[in-house]
């Protein structure tokens, strides 16, 4: 039976191991992009799945959120007869926050995973090493062009998820509680500027990026058969949307020093 | 043409060693693969043969000692190097490997694709000759979750044979298949490798397969080699591991 220290070096070991695997994946991504390695065929392939066949469920969450977070807004707000300030307050957290974490984590969970399962089936079905044997690294073949459809969508989807959040709560507030819709427009003119937007497709970018990294670093390492495949993917949702809250934290406070909420509206 | 196995080897592997984990799979390999005739490499399961074939192009790398394939030493090259030599060199994998999302055209042609042939026709008309070659004419369209496990391996073997190899790899080519498939895709090795002249690497534990396709034979037990001579040698050889295997 291992002994206590022993163990937790393992675990100490198995993370930095991880972290090491998918720093190496993104400098392989970068290296044969440099290089030109690029198959637009399925870059465009991807961008299908990806971008346009997650569209539905980011537009649906986005609009949920949005009317949903008007809606405990403009309750609160209204007892303190700011009622028109909704708009702001659900642009802002939208663009900023809402928008590009909830299509992070939709993404996560619908992109991520079937590129882990698709590249885990592909690993442990040997068809992987059938790429390898005709000389075709997989890396160029099944993450390059995953890594820049995901980095070209996922700007766009929290464009989307935000304009569909912000068309929510316009509804929400304007036909359901009846403020004026130039009191809503105005005053969220007023206090969302371009760089809120630039935020939330900056953050989107990122965690594009992460998602890749993390969903193709699992699928390429799936070990066992249609469990291993199971448990990869399961590690992939679990992982990306935790790194996609941690990254959030640190682009929030690093993205904030660089475009100042306060400075806003002036 | 004539069987010329004395002149240099296609592959020549030296103090080969491999472990995954604790466990110690080959323990110091030495073998040539000659040019132009069948080896087989036969053994138990467990013994180490799909491993050792994997270092053959490269999709393994030894621990220690050497892999010299075509007189290229692979042993320290990665992937991207590897390239060339891989692209000399076809494999029949255990299940097929074929790729799920595309017809069992786009998989025959997709070896042709990746060494840069671009035209339509020519392609069509390679992809057409390699099927024909495995009794699959005209099967182009279908999906090959739709396949048995029988024509899965066909059509990887037209796969693997469609960019002309001067070698071909076969890991466990029957089985899962049942004795009358097995037979065909033994006569399939051997008319291929009459055919081309290929250099043809059998690993298998099927003692039909190597009566019926082997020159020359490679016993593996323990990952050691414990034998290496014509199936007649071998018949006569008195190695307890290889006389339990061979009367099993």
């Amino acid at each position: 039976m291992k002994v206590l220290p022993e163990r937790v070096g393992g675990v100490v070991f198995a993370i930095l191991e991880w972290f090491g695997q998918v720093a190496r994946l993104a400098v392989e991504v970068l290296g044969s992009i440099l290089a030109g390695r690029i198959r637009f065929r399925l870059v465009l392939a991807q961008i299908a799945s990806i971008g346009f066949g997650s569209q539905l469920v980011v537009i649906i969450t986005g609009a949920l959120t949005g009317a949903v977070f008007a809606a405990q807004v403009y309750f609160k707000f209204s007892e303190l007869g700011l009622g028109a300030a909704t708009g702001p307050v659900v642009s802002l957290a939208m663009c900023r926050e809402l928008g590009p974490v909830l299509a992070g984590l939709m993404v996560a969970g619908r992109v991520g995973a079937a590129m882990t399962a698709e590249i885990g089936t592909m690993r442990v079905t040997e068809q992987i090493d059938a790429l390898r044997a005709m000389g075709v690294h997989p890396v160029d073949y099944l993450v390059v062009p995953r890594a820049i459809a995901i980095v070209i969508s996922m700007p766009i989807l929290v464009a989307e998820a935000v304009a569909f959040g912000i068309g929510a709560a316009d509804f929400i507030t304007v036909r359901g509680f009846g403020v004026p819709e130039v009191w809503f427009w105005n005053q969220l003119k007023q206090f969302t500027g371009s760089e809120d937007i630039l935020i939330g497709l900056i953050k989107g970018f990122f965690f594009g990026i992460l998602i890749v990294l993390i969903a193709c670093r699992q699928g390429l390492n799936t070990r066992g058969g249609a469990e291993g495949v199971g448990l990869a993917t399961t590690r992939t949702v679990v992982f990306s949307s935790l790194a996609i809250l941690t990254a959030n934290l640190f682009l929030t406070m690093f993205l904030n020093y660089l475009f100042p909420l306060a400075s806003v509206g002036g | 043409m004539e069987k010329d196995p004395t002149s240099a080897p296609f592959v020549r592997v030296q103090g080969l060693r491999k472990q995954f984990g604790d466990r110690q799979i080959l323990r110091g390999v030495d073998l040539e693969i000659p040019r132009g005739i069948t080896t087989v490499i036969l053994g138990g399961s467990g013994a180490g043969k799909s491993v050792l074939l994997k270092h053959f192009n490269g999709l393994l790398h030894p621990d220690s000692g050497t892999v010299t394939v075509g007189g290229v030493d692979i042993s320290g090259l990665s992937d991207r190097k590897l390239g060339d030599v891989r692209r000399r060199i076809g494999i029949l994998f255990q299940d097929g490997a074929l790729f799920d999302s595309m017809s069992v055209g786009a998989n025959v042609a997709f070896p042709l694709y990746e060494a840069g042939e671009r035209d339509k026709v020519t392609i069509a008309g390679k992809v057409a000759g390699a099927l024909e070659k495995v009794g699959l004419a005209g099967e182009e369209e279908r999906e090959p979750s739709k396949l048995s496990g029988g024509m899965r391996k066909r059509v990887a073997l037209a796969r693997a044979i469609v960019i002309r190899p001067e070698c071909l790899l076969y890991d466990e080519p029957t089985t899962g298949l049942d004795p009358i498939l097995s037979s065909t895709i033994s006569e399939l090795i051997q008319q291929l490798q009459e055919e081309f002249s290929l250099t043809s690497v059998v690993v298998t534990h099927d003692l039909a397969v190597m009566r019926a396709v082997a020159d020359r034979v490679i016993f593996l037990n323990g990952g050691r080699v414990i034998f290496s001579g014509t199936p007649e040698q071998l018949k006569k050889s008195d190695d307890e591991a290889i006389t339990r295997f061979l009367n099993a």
